[in-house]
């Protein structure tokens, strides 16, 4: 009886309540660094067809190691990251247009990766039809990352770093072009952007209240920008011609793809979630602050054949706004600035 | 007499009749597979690269490229009814540059007597906006389709010939012709997408235990001809899907059955 198994000399027992401590604290871990794809209550329907590539921890993994990867790059200098900064809310803050690869210059505003399950048409042109297909454009792109995709994925297939990462993510070691681009789809799906005060006002959270200027600022948009920054993703998701402009030669937006007249100076609807961190602002970069935006709204909106009708109501260029409604739509606009999103060290490079 | 000669006579027939068509039943069963082979031509030459034609303009040119999608194959029987391939199996990137790729072989096919073959030069629009785990095989824009996808403009590029020719103002006497468009997401475009209906000379059998080819011929010097004459001197480059349309419009009579092998 003395040396029954079923009794626990001192040391043994301490180890075993160590051993199970460790255990514990392990899955804790796991629990907590587990990647589920969650839609906000305040959003609509996603576009993305997550039955074809849901999201998982070990594809979110790779996508962001992907993410991350100058190999994609010619030169291996340039990431998706490099002009899709994490704390810029993934622009490249500060820089109107980014610079590629040898400092090669594009001629629009890299625009934020975030809320993509939400979107079906990418790009200010809208070129890009699915998120899966979208990376190719930047890596193939001559002033971003100027590798022919093919390569791009030959380059990753002989790093052995990623093979293990594509067994964990896909079931096999096989490196390919799909599985690559779905690992990245995976990592772009969870930027999910949807912890501003607003958010938690709207959903009724933790209490949060508007302050009077905020919500009057809230009704102003609501009620002069919100037929392109619609629902709480605050973009149609469609194309318009705001007036930067009365002439288009260096970048036609939208007619780049559609080749059509009527398209000629439109360009996708951005959110207007995250404006802090993604200054400057429009497809061109060409307004540094909020303020510029709004006084361009009100007194600097140019006229084209395309401009959107809801900019020229009345024979009148612009929508009409006082001094004291663009501070309340700017103190508004501070309630959409996500600061979770932007920290959340899961999204940043590891 | 003549009565008992008539019946006879028809009765005669009757099992003519009858025993052609047990024949023909017994003849083609179950389901086989039939061989689609793309030969290209250059007017009544072979087509290779490196070799000097003459296009409808009158210009000379030299061949270094040529690829095109076909897809979404049906085949159809006299009576009009049709065989739809399934889709999966139809995507086929046919590469000058690549031996062994203008033969399609299509399996399982019901027994039958076919007499046309529809197919796309292209690739459907519906395929064109897929998520990737669609995009495998000959549609892979990291494989074979690496070549055939514009990526700022997603899609695939459906129809390419590149070379050379004097009539050519560009840097290096070069045409390049970029032939895509799948008609747009969210806004109509160029359609550049074309179905293709072959009548065939002689019926195509398929059946258990068969294996008929059918030898299509696809004249790459008509794309430049009909009904739009292409002059490279006038028009060396073509990659977006609007001006494509013209080159789109030209592949109706460039492709015919030529001939096709029963056993």
């Amino acid at each position: 009886m003395k040396n029954s198994p079923a009794q626990f000399s001192k040391p043994a027992f301490l180890f075993v309540l160590f051993a199970a401590l460790l255990v514990s604290c392990r899955k804790e871990k796991n629990i907590k660094e587990e990647i589920r794809f969650e839609i906000p209550a305040n959003f609509p329907a996603p576009k993305y067809n997550f039955s074809s590539n849901p999201v998982t921890t070990a594809g979110f993994e790779l996508g962001r190691k992907l993410f991350y990867e100058p190999q994609l790059s010619r030169d291996n200098t340039i990431s998706c990251g490099s002009c899709h900064i994490s704390f810029s809310a993934f622009t490249h803050h500060g820089h109107a247009v980014s610079h590629g690869i040898d400092n090669r210059l594009g001629i629009r505003n890299a625009p934020p990766v975030m809320n993509t399950a939400w979107s079906d048409e990418f790009m200010w042109d809208g070129g890009i039809n699915q998120l899966d297909m979208l990376p190719i454009a930047p890596i193939e792109n001559p002033v971003e990352m100027d590798l022919e995709f093919a390569i791009a994925v030959q380059k990753i297939k002989n790093n052995p770093a990623y093979p293990p990462l594509f067994k964990a993510a896909f079931g096999t070691e096989e490196i390919t072009g799909p599985r690559l681009l779905q690992a990245l789809s995976q990592f772009m799906n969870m930027l999910v952007s949807a912890n501003a005060k607003y958010d938690k006002w709207k959903r009724g959270e933790d209490n949060v209240q508007l302050t009077a200027d905020e919500l009057d600022g809230y009704h102003l948009v609501q009620q002069k920008c919100a037929s392109c920054h619609s629902t709480d993703l605050f973009t149609d998701n469609k194309f318009h011609n705001n007036g930067i402009r009365s002439t288009f030669t260096i970048d036609s937006g939208r007619a780049h793809i559609t080749q059509l007249p009527q398209d000629v100076g439109k360009f996708k609807t951005p959110s207007l979630r995250n404006l802090k961190y993604t200054a400057p602002y429009m497809h061109d970069g060409s307004f540094a602050t909020l303020e510029q935006v709004l006084d361009h709204y009100a007194q600097g909106v140019k006229y084209s054949p395309t401009l959107d009708a809801e900019l020229q109501k009345n024979g009148i260029l612009g929508i009409p706004l006082t001094a004291i409604e663009k501070q309340k739509i700017i103190a508004f606009l501070n309630t959409l600035n996500d600061e979770k999103f932007v920290k959340d060290r899961r999204f940043a490079e590891q | 007499m003549k009565n008992t000669k008539s019946i006879f006579a028809v009765f005669m027939a009757l099992s003519a009749l009858f025993s052609v068509s047990s024949c023909k039943k017994d003849k083609l069963k179950g389901k086989g597979t039939v061989k689609l082979t793309f030969d290209s031509r250059a007017g009544n030459a072979n087509f290779a690269y490196g070799t000097e034609y003459t296009n409808a303009a009158g210009e000379k040119l030299t061949f270094t490229k040529l690829q095109y999608y076909v897809s979404n194959f049906v085949l159809i029987k006299e009576d009009g009814s049709e065989y739809v391939v399934p889709q999966e199996l139809t995507y086929r990137l046919i590469d000058e540059g690549v031996a062994g790729s203008e033969v399609i072989t299509l399996p399982d096919i019901p027994a039958g007597e076919y007499t046309k073959v529809k197919f796309i030069v292209g690739v459907d629009s519906l395929r064109s906006t897929m998520d990737v785990s669609k995009r495998t095989g000959d549609l892979d824009p990291a494989g074979k389709a690496a070549d055939m996808y514009w990526s700022w403009n997603s899609g695939y590029i459906f129809f390419k010939i590149e070379g050379t020719s004097p009539a050519s103002t560009r840097t290096g006497n070069v045409f390049m012709y970029h032939i895509g468009g799948y008609g747009g997401y969210s806004t109509p475009t160029a359609n550049n997408i074309r179905t293709i209906t072959l009548t065939s000379p002689n019926a195509i059998e398929i059946g258990e235990g068969r294996a008929p080819e059918v030898h299509i011929y696809a004249d790459i010097l008509e794309s430049l001809k009909t009904p739009t004459t292409i002059s490279i001197a006038n028009t060396a480059v073509v990659h977006m899907p609007m001006a494509a349309t013209t080159f789109a419009n030209n592949y109706a009579d460039m492709f015919k059955i030529d001939h096709v092998h029963n056993e």
